[in-house]
């Protein structure tokens, strides 16, 4: 379960985050959309404590994300995070992308961690890229690519910072298909999107975020269709 | 008139000791870009990272390594460390120096490197759990050599050039050993000749090599 309790984040004098409660059960599937700047992909940068926060509370099955105590790169093994920019390894194989992190941080053998990748790039259909370096992969590969990176970690929660934004339209589809296959397997996933048509039809609990505080929160059917916030009234009519 | 003849059988005659000398300065020229590689690595992420104090005085060396002459740092090594009761000899000094100026150099090659690589890669490396050190070994750091290879490949064949400054300390590197050699027949010419031939053959030597093991290592 992911706890959000309060919390606050600024860069500088500039307040993003304004007080955030939201809790994330297992198994669900939470959305999360709003205008760009009002906070959306920090907060999903906070959760895996890739950004500080000035106050409030994170805690992942239980354990504070921003405490001093915590082993951050142990926590951050069960909490896969999928980005806008894929940063796949340029220097890297399709095959060394996935497998290193299971053998240096894992510890798994070699055999193991390639095995481990192998499954996990055949889950996105990519096995006949093995080879290929990301700069001979398209943009939805690339993206494909850093989930089967984020999922041979064997995560408990994965994280999508608007994974679709930097595709072109026809590549979209075959990177939500993976997300939608994720769904299927029961993944905890909270994913910032502007996919409106996607969020409704996977997401079992919408977030309307603007400006730094959660606005309105609740199931498609309600946040999308039958929205009670003029705010989210404004925003959905310009997106949809 | 030019009423020269060439005599380039005496510098044959004496080829092992001219052998001798390059030795030298190929050993200088690698040892002191490793050593200087190993301190600039630390360096550039000091620098990067603005690690108070530790950061001042990276920043110090850097300064100091690249603004005042390599005579002048190895002239310092030498006779400089002897009024601290510290006493080396002439290949550690000019080792010594040559690696400390590398080290300024190469800090800053690095940095420059490092600036290029986009922060979300470190983003990327520490979402998968692993730490800082493991980032920079296995992600920045690849990345960066790519980079960064053609000013190091310039670094290192300057510091191959550098080390003929080690004759004035009276060591036998290649310019030395040739410099006391054509002193022996007074055939200037014919000498130094063969000692540029030699330098040039030795700066293409390196360039081809790390050409080739670039494009074994650097693949994608």
């Amino acid at each position: 379960m992911i706890e959000i309790q309060d919390v606050r984040k600024s860069f500088d004098t500039l307040e993003v985050l304004r007080g955030i409660d939201l809790t994330v059960e297992k198994g669900e599937v939470v959305c999360i959309i709003g205008a760009s700047g009002s906070g959306k992909s920090t907060l999903l940068l906070c959760i895996n404590g890739l950004e500080p926060i000035q106050s409030g509370r994170i805690t992942v099955d239980g354990t504070d994300v921003h405490a001093r105590g915590t082993d951050i790169n142990r926590l951050r093994q069960r909490i896969g995070i999928v980005f806008q920019q894929f940063n796949v390894f340029p220097h890297l194989t399709v095959l060394e992308n996935v497998a290193l992190a299971p053998r240096i941080v894992l510890g798994n053998s070699r055999a193991e961690a390639v095995d481990k990748a192998k499954t996990q790039i055949a889950h996105v259909d990519l096995t006949d890229k093995l080879d290929a370096y990301p700069a001979q992969l398209s943009g939805g590969q690339q993206q494909r690519l850093a989930i089967a990176r984020a999922l041979a970690m064997g995560p408990s929660y994965m994280l999508f910072d608007e994974i679709t934004s930097a595709l072109d339209p026809e590549l979209v589809g075959e990177v939500l298909d993976a997300l939608r296959m994720l769904r299927g397997e029961g993944m905890t996933m909270v994913a910032v999107t502007h996919e409106i048509p996607f969020a409704r039809e996977v997401a079992n609990r919408i977030v309307f975020i603007d400006e730094g505080r959660i606005c309105e929160m609740g199931p498609p059917a309600q946040v999308i269709d039958d929205p009670q916030e003029e705010r989210t009234r404004q925003f959905l009519s310009k997106v949809l | 008139m030019i009423d020269y003849t060439f005599q380039w059988r005496v510098v044959w005659r004496v080829w092992p000791e001219l052998a001798k000398g390059a030795v030298v300065t190929l050993e200088i020229t690698v040892l002191s870009m490793l050593i200087g590689l190993a301190f600039a690595l630390v360096f550039a992420v000091v620098r990067r990272s603005r690690i108070p104090v530790l950061s001042q005085f990276v920043h110090g060396w850097v300064e100091l390594a690249r603004n005042t002459p390599a005579l002048l740092q190895i002239y310092m090594a030498y006779f400089g460390l002897g009024a601290f009761g510290i006493h080396i000899g002439a290949y550690t000094a000019v080792l010594g120096a040559i690696a400390f100026n590398n080290a300024g150099y190469l800090t800053e090659i690095l940095r420059g490197g490092l600036e290029s690589i986009s922060r979300q890669q470190r983003m990327a490396a520490l979402s998968l759990g692993m730490n800082r050190f493991q980032a920079y070994r296995y992600i920045i750091f690849p990345q960066v050599m790519r980079i960064v290879f053609l000013p190091v490949m310039n670094q290192t064949i300057w510091a191959m050039l550098g080390t003929s400054l080690g004759m004035i300390i009276g060591l036998q590197e290649l310019t030395g050993a040739t410099a006391f050699q054509q002193s022996l027949t007074f055939r200037p010419f014919e000498f130094y000749f063969v000692a540029a031939v030699a330098y040039y053959v030795i700066a293409k030597t390196i360039i081809l090599a790390s050409r080739l093991a670039a494009a074994r290592l650097f693949r994608g």
